[in-house]
């Protein structure tokens, strides 16, 4: 049928539905639902990972392969230094970005390297906003109560108190750097209501929160003239014989060369995993999330902690076709937009926690009441043009104009028909283990941003993303600085690239394939 | 069955792709109609390195010059975020040697006029409009720059919040001025220097330097797991 046809019951149940309120699940049907729904908890996606740090732990397939892969080096490799430095920060997105600046500014020698353009991240699409306990009714505390409750009680307590209880000193960090976050006519900042909070926490930039911070963070970084190494892809780090990381090696994507970089230490901030295409998932994640920092991590011994749960963003684009996976921000089910399935009625509490939502609209799917396409993609409506009669014409305009420019391209207008959606791969929920300063149990290997794992628990709850990002970049520059003056640049080697091999050896050797993958196969190879 | 045979969507272009031929830096392909630009790239197996980034419409890397089959008019867009039809001819922008300006925001000691320090060609626009139309993102880029050299820089931070960053307004300007890195400083300094500073903000960071959530850490801290899950369902 034509699209509109079927977008009618959307605009004749309005009304009615406008009235509805829905319950929230009780932790019971809650959990029932998930089991039975969420991506996470299909057991034929996951196998133990076979070696290593955690040997017999389960994981999705795609992971467990490249966590076992070998690496592209050879370990009788030339280790000469081309480059040395106190600090060598891999990824320039917002984790990378702020470690980088913060070890600049407490004086050590810092070089970032990324296998993109300095920014290029999914930091750059974060539109939601960033959970700050700014307003006076909140705080701190009932942040970190939220938190707990959206990652399942599975939150690293101390990880998650330290990234609340600075959240208020990294906004005021960023206005300083000139972000412009939205204000209240009294100059305060403007906070939002996001799904599974219990007060309004989120600041924002309209719906441009990531870009704009990414602008202001990637000006800085030039500014600061910090040392730059883009097109280089991380492929292993260095260790000395005590196995402590003192360096990395990149393949330069330009001319195919390694390069081979010493540091007193290295914050990994390499992002997440959407671009493995999980369960055969869309993802609404950039050309360049890959897990690299995973694998590289793994090799070197760091343990990894909650990799068996992933974030399936309930709102991915399903129509038209070209727009397959991207986002839809979640802040238009935070200004009251209904999830509508085919018969027209709402089905979940659209402000429930993430986990919550997808599993409720995989549900609606599996049992028939979705909307199909040709392309053999289902999804449900997403009520945008309820925001428009609820607050106001010009309302979807004015608060999600990067959306509205996206459907606009394909002759959509998202103010007055609702949109398609199904849950996309969005977010690595855990990642390497770290403590508060960001470190792993290998000394002078920090991770950073979505690489690491702990702070979320089982589900990130929105908006706690970009935060973690501003937070533990912050602590590993500055820890990783703040050793630098009083340490030697330690030997490089590739012991632990040995033991990896002898060990992987003793389990019918690597899984066949190269780690980390850097970009994507999607280059069609054969006419 | 005919319930659900009723809930699809039409897309007969999906079904049965149809080939179009296009050009991509001058030479021909067929690729099928509608996928987008970037997509096209793969298809016809090229690898991207420079050029792609978040795929999603936000980061500028894959800043794409085209024109449609015997218009004379090239256009830009973002590679991510366009849909290749039959005749269309494209090439992905290479990176501008655009001048950057240094400056450290926070030590300006007058911002409006330190703007023609850093940017000096900033004033010189002869309003071609060339960078407005090249905008992939709609921003008027013209009346913005205009907008900076008289310091309404409010605005100019409003206008340019879509701001991807492409530099597409830059190789078309005559008078060598990088539009958007003038709007980046301008944006800056808007928020750095003549934005109200958030009174509710510094109460808050006081609040936990002077402790005053304490005593609520220390008991949710010493809950054991029942008693912590029991109190958060008490958080609505």
């Amino acid at each position: 049928m034509d699209i509109h046809a079927l977008q009618q019951i959307v605009h004749k149940t309005r009304d009615a539905r406008r009235k509805q309120t829905i319950a929230k699940f009780s932790p019971a049907d809650r959990d029932q639902l998930i089991h039975k729904y969420h991506p996470d908890y299909r057991a034929s996606a996951y196998r133990p990972i076979r070696f290593g740090p955690n040997a017999d732990e389960k994981t999705v397939v795609e992971l467990a392969t490249l966590l076992e892969g070998d690496s592209p080096i050879r370990d009788d490799m030339d280790l000469t230094p081309h480059y040395t430095t106190d600090v060598l920060v891999v990824g320039g997105g917002g984790a990378g970005c702020a470690a980088a600046l913060h070890a600049h500014g407490a004086g050590a020698k810092v070089m970032l390297a990324t296998k993109l353009r300095l920014g290029d991240s999914n930091s750059v699409m974060a539109q939601g906003g960033m959970q700050i306990s700014v307003a006076p009714e909140d705080s701190p505390v009932t942040h970190f109560i939220d938190t707990l409750k959206g990652g399942h009680m599975q939150n690293d307590h101390e990880l998650l108190k330290v990234m609340v209880e600075e959240g208020p000193s990294i906004a005021k960090w960023l206005i300083e750097l000139g972000v412009l976050f939205d204000r209240q006519a009294d100059g305060n900042l403007h906070v939002k209501k996001g799904g599974g909070s219990s007060k309004p926490r989120l600041v924002t930039c309209s719906d441009y929160t990531g870009l704009e911070m990414m602008r202001v963070l990637k000006d800085e970084v030039i500014n600061q003239k910090i040392q730059l190494l883009e097109f280089c892809a991380a492929v292993e780090l260095l260790s000395d014989d005590e196995g402590r990381c003192t360096g990395a090696i990149f393949k330069d994507l330009d001319n195919h060369r390694y390069v081979v970089v010493a540091a007193k230490s290295v914050i990994l901030a390499t992002g997440g995993i959407g671009r493995l295409h999980i369960q055969g998932f869309p993802t609404s994640n950039h050309y360049g999330a890959t897990g690299d920092g995973l694998c590289l991590s793994y090799r070197m011994g760091a343990r990894l902690a909650h990799i068996d749960t992933f974030q399936y963003h309930p709102s991915g684009a399903v129509y038209p076709e070209q727009l397959i996976g991207a986002l839809v921000t979640e802040g238009i089910r935070s200004e009251g937009g209904h999830l509508v399935n085919a018969t027209g009625e709402r089905f979940v509490n659209e402000l429930d926690t993430r986990d919550v939502v997808s599993s409720s609209i995989i549900r609606e799917c599996e049992e028939g009441r979705g909307i199909r396409t040709m392309s053999g993609r289902v999804g449900v409506w997403l009520d945008t043009p309820l925001l428009d009669v609820e607050h106001g014409p010009g309302t979807v305009e004015k608060h999600f104009p990067a959306m509205m420019l996206q459907f606009e391209r394909f002759g959509i207008d998202i103010s007055k028909d609702p949109v398609l959606i199904y849950p996309t791969l969005h977010y690595q929920n855990g990642g390497v283990k770290i403590d508060t300063n960001a470190e792993t149990n290998v000394n002078n290997l920090f991770v950073a941003g979505e690489a690491s794992g702990g702070l979320h628990g089982r589900n990130r709850l929105m908006g706690n993303s970009l935060l973690d990002l501003m937070v533990f970049g912050k602590r590993s520059g500055l820890t990783a600085a703040s050793r630098a003056g009083a340490m030697k640049q330690g030997k490089l080697t590739l012991k632990h690239l040995q033991r990896f091999r002898a060990e992987a050896g003793k389990h019918g050797n690597s899984s066949g394939v190269i780690s980390p993958m850097i970009l994507p196969a999607y280059t069609k190879k054969t006419g | 069955m005919a319930q659900q045979d009723a809930n699809v969507i039409d897309q007969p272009e999906v079904l049965k792709p149809r080939m179009v031929s296009i050009e991509i830096s001058g030479k021909k392909y067929e690729v099928p109609e509608g996928i987008t630009v970037i997509k096209a790239l793969w298809y016809t197996g090229q690898e991207v390195v420079r050029g792609a980034g978040c795929l999603g419409g936000f980061c500028g890397a894959c800043a794409t010059y085209y024109r449609t089959k015997d218009d004379p008019k090239v256009r830009t867009c973002l590679a991510c975020q366009m849909a290749v039809q039959d005749g269309m001819s494209f090439t992905i922008m290479p990176p501008f040697p655009a001048r950057k300006a240094i400056y450290d925001i926070q030590t300006l000691q007058d911002p409006k006029q330190d703007l023609f320090n850093l940017y000096p060609e900033a004033p010189l626009c002869r309003n071609c409009n060339a960078c407005t139309e090249s905008c992939p993102q709609k921003i008027d880029v013209r009346e913005g720059v205009w907008k900076a050299v008289f310091g309404d820089f409010k605005s100019v931070s409003e206008m340019f919040m879509d701001c991807v960053m492409c530099g597409m307004c830059t190789p078309v300007c005559i008078a060598d001025i990088a539009p958007n890195l003038v709007a980046l400083y301008v944006s800056r300094a808007q928020g750095a220097h003549f934005t109200e500073k958030p009174q509710g903000l510094e109460t808050r960071i006081k609040e936990i330097q002077d402790g005053r959530f304490n005593d609520e850490w220390k008991k949710i801290l010493a809950m054991s797991e029942k008693e912590l899950a029991d109190h958060c369902a008490t958080v609505k």
